[in-house]
């Protein structure tokens, strides 16, 4: 692996740019751990330049948010036919897009909490309360609220009274011009990885997400200490199959590639709900995706090594 | 092994902080925040960051410093790179006796401890004075870093209204007889009375003696914070609490806005029965000021026409403020109200009602630009409409195209909530006190 040289790139323009240069840097240092030459590189005027002039031998995409996961990012290194880790444009962009994701996986069947998706146009032309109250009567109080689109839960909010939604729609679109709503399904919050490796995508043990507050927020997400995870899930047997079965799917329905990460609630019920899926899934020292590795046992650089050799391999022609 | 076949460690509840248990009760509000991660799109170039203070130092002689800075490590390194005295270098606690001559103010060099820029100064004042509970009395909206240091000794920090002319005397007894009605002990007041951070306003010259006399009456410290009392844009000096009343404030200087931010040196005035405890802190605290940035400094005093620079920052901020007032001036909608500084490096602007500043954030980051929400210049969750504005980093068109940029963003949240009606802000709608521009 020496005489490579990856770069990983990290930062960009999105909200979610502080995240992504702690994800990039942690990614960066494993990855130099198992003897990988890395380069940082932040996602900006001079990415394209420096990509054709130094031509890394893979790129590992380490951008949160917009144009690291709607496929935008990818679209250029597939114009200048550079291998990288994850997914292709095509399938990020379907994914990106949380609605669109969901309903690709209802259609075949996987469990996913009932939603409503509408811009604000709609709001302001028709009126907020009557669509407010049309969506109240079909998805229930309390409902979540996200944006389209994005990550680290940055705009979601629970509403528990419809009296509270004008303010939490008003915070939720200030993120994207439009809201996904959800019926709220109370259970226990999971997240699963998703790795590619010679025998096709493999589920590591999903960790439990018990945030102190009750709400897995931004806050939650990267105040170490705030959270408790349980790796593995406390999930009888069958149950953690399930939620395997979910992200595996998951992973294989929309198209996905290498690595990612499926969110999801187990209803009181045992019902397994798809949330989202994460195509460039955070990988801070508070992130998921490290804490699933270690709970199999295996090594974070080793893992994303082997991930940069298979991009190596897919780009190269075959003979 | 475990029944799962992993190493029990990898295994179970974790909380990725075992610590989480051990932290003193003043760690509690130190957590992750989204306003915060905003901030890291602000600082990239594509973003018109009205939002830090970071003073603009392309003017200074870098390849003059440059000789300066290697001067003294060839001449006297062994000094420089050594510990020093926690009072500071003498010569330079001299010479920033003659700086704060300037504003009036006639202080011993013994009297003064240099320190860690005036953050720690201010740091070390607290500390010597503040039990948790005390009572500090701080201007409506105060400096974010000394709202965090007075959290940091758990003070309970109350604030006093402002208006154009700064700091409201009647409100500023209002605060004491209503502390005094509660049977709490006030311990000190802290203001910026000059080109105020955030509010951009100065304290008028015809209350500075009302302000001094109303604390010496309640027995109450005056802790007055000027780094920025050299940077009112037509030269103009105000006369500092301090050169009025020696025995009752203590002052903070810093070079950070005449000079260089990054050397991080500033200084404590204190009566002198006050320095030596103030001189213990900052031993306890640091052991001393870097030395070599202390040299630094008194060279560049000694040797440049510092006074010069003083007034080529003056017209560099003075063109930057008009470049703001006359965008806000063309682009700003309906119901927006800003102050007008004549010195310093802030605008402090009132939004139409409604409109919650930290909740639009987003949107404008997505617009690529970048302003400061009030609620981080309140204590107690007021400055939901309010933002403060920088001027001093960009040049004035980057301003001109921030503040563009900005209206488009207003104009996008306005039409939300004409949409949705006035929202419920999770933190407080205030003001309920003036603030600088609406009083």
């Amino acid at each position: 692996m020496s005489d490579r040289c990856v770069a990983v790139l990290a930062g960009g323009l999105s909200h979610e740019r502080d995240v992504s240069l702690r994800s990039g840097r942690r990614l960066s240092v494993a990855l130099r751990s198992v003897g990988v030459t890395v380069e940082e590189w932040d996602a900006d005027a001079s990415l394209l330049p420096r990509l054709r002039e130094q031509r890394p031998d893979a790129v590992v995409i380490a951008l949160h948010g917009g144009e690291g996961e709607n496929g935008s990012i990818q679209t250029i290194l597939e114009l200048l036919d550079i291998p990288y880790v994850g997914a292709d444009a095509d399938a990020c962009r379907r994914a990106w897009d949380k609605p669109s994701a969901k309903a690709e996986l209802a259609r075949a069947g996987l469990l996913t909490p009932d939603w409503v998706v509408l811009p604000h146009r709609t709001f302001r032309e028709l009126g907020a309360r009557p669509v407010l109250d049309a969506m109240v009567e079909r998805l229930g109080l309390p409902l979540m609220l996200k944006p389209d689109q994005g990550g680290s839960a940055l705009g979601a909010q629970v509403v528990r009274a419809a009296a509270d939604l004008p303010t939490a729609m008003v915070g939720c679109l200030a993120y994207s011009d439009t809201v996904l709503a959800e019926r709220f399904v109370d259970g226990v919050e999971v997240a699963v990885t998703v790795i590619e490796g010679p025998d096709g995508p493999e589920a590591l043990p999903a960790v439990e997400i018990a945030a102190e507050t009750g709400v897995y927020d931004y806050t939650a997400r990267y105040t170490a200490g705030l959270t408790t995870f349980h790796t593995p899930a406390r999930l009888d047997a069958e149950t953690a199959a399930k939620v395997a079965d979910l992200a595996v799917s998951a992973h294989r329905l929309l198209g996905l590639r290498d690595v990612s990460r499926t969110d999801a609630i187990v209803a009181a019920d045992g019902g397994v709900h798809f949330l989202e899926v994460n195509l460039s899934p955070g990988l801070t020292e508070t992130s998921l995706v490290p804490m699933a590795i270690e709970a199999a046992g295996r090594s974070f650089g080793a893992i994303y090594a082997g991930l940069v050799d298979r991009a190596i391999a897919r780009a190269k022609p075959a003979l | 092994m475990t029944s799962t076949g992993q190493p029990p460690e990898r295994q179970g509840a974790r909380s990725l902080d075992p610590h989480l248990r051990r932290y003193a009760a003043r760690a509690e509000g130190m957590t992750a925040s989204e306003v915060r991660a905003l901030f890291a799109v602000a600082s990239r170039p594509e973003v018109v960051s009205l939002a830090g203070g970071m003073p603009n130092l392309a003017a200074l002689p870098l390849d003059s410093l440059s000789d300066q800075i290697a001067s003294i490590i060839a001449d006297e390194g062994l000094t420089a790179l050594q510990y020093g005295s926690a009072h500071g270098v003498p010569v330079l606690r001299e010479q920033i006796c003659e700086v704060m001559a300037l504003e009036g103010v006639h202080g011993h060099p013994d009297d003064l401890v240099v320190t860690v820029g005036s953050q720690m100064a201010l740091d070390l004042v607290t500390r010597i004075f503040c039990d948790p509970g005390d009572i500090i009395l701080a201007e409506g909206p105060s400096y974010v870093g000394a709202l965090g240091t007075f959290a940091s000794y758990q003070a309970d920090v109350r604030h006093v209204a402002m208006d154009d002319h700064g700091l409201v005397p009647e409100a500023l007894r209002a605060a004491l007889a209503a502390a005094e009605r509660a049977g709490r002990r006030v311990k000190m007041l802290y203001t910026i009375p000059n080109f105020n951070n955030p509010a951009g306003v100065t304290l008028a010259v015809s209350r500075r003696a009302e302000v001094i006399e109303i604390c010496a009456r309640h027995d109450v410290l005056i802790i007055e914070d000027n780094p920025y009392g050299l940077l009112g844009f037509d030269g103009q000096i105000y006369p500092a609490l301090r050169s009025m009343d020696a025995d009752n404030v203590i002052y903070l200087g810093s070079f950070s806005k005449t000079f260089a931010s990054g050397l991080r040196v500033g200084w404590a005035l204190a009566p002198h029965a006050v320095r030596e405890k103030l001189v213990l802190a900052a031993e306890s605290a640091a052991l001393c000021a870097p030395t070599l940035n202390q040299m630094v400094v008194s060279r560049y005093l000694a040797t440049h026409d510092w006074k010069g620079q003083i007034k080529s920052f003056q017209t560099m901020y003075r063109e930057r403020r008009d470049a703001l007032l006359t965008g806000l001036d063309q682009h700003m909608p309906a119901g927006c109200t800003w102050t007008k500084p004549d010195g310093g490096f802030f605008v402090w602007m009132t939004v139409p009602e409604g409109v919650d500043t930290k909740a639009m954030q987003p949107r404008a980051v997505t617009a690529r630009v970048a302003y400061v929400p009030g609620t981080g210049f309140y204590a107690d969750g007021f400055g939901s409409r309010q933002m403060r504005l920088s001027f001093c980093y960009p040049p004035p068109e980057r301003i001109s195209e921030g503040v563009r940029r900005l209206a488009g963003v207003l104009a996008q949240e306005i039409d939300l909530l004409n949409t949705f009606g006035p929202t419920t802000s999770r933190s407080l709608s205030g003001p309920q006190t003036p603030t600088p521009d609406t009083a």
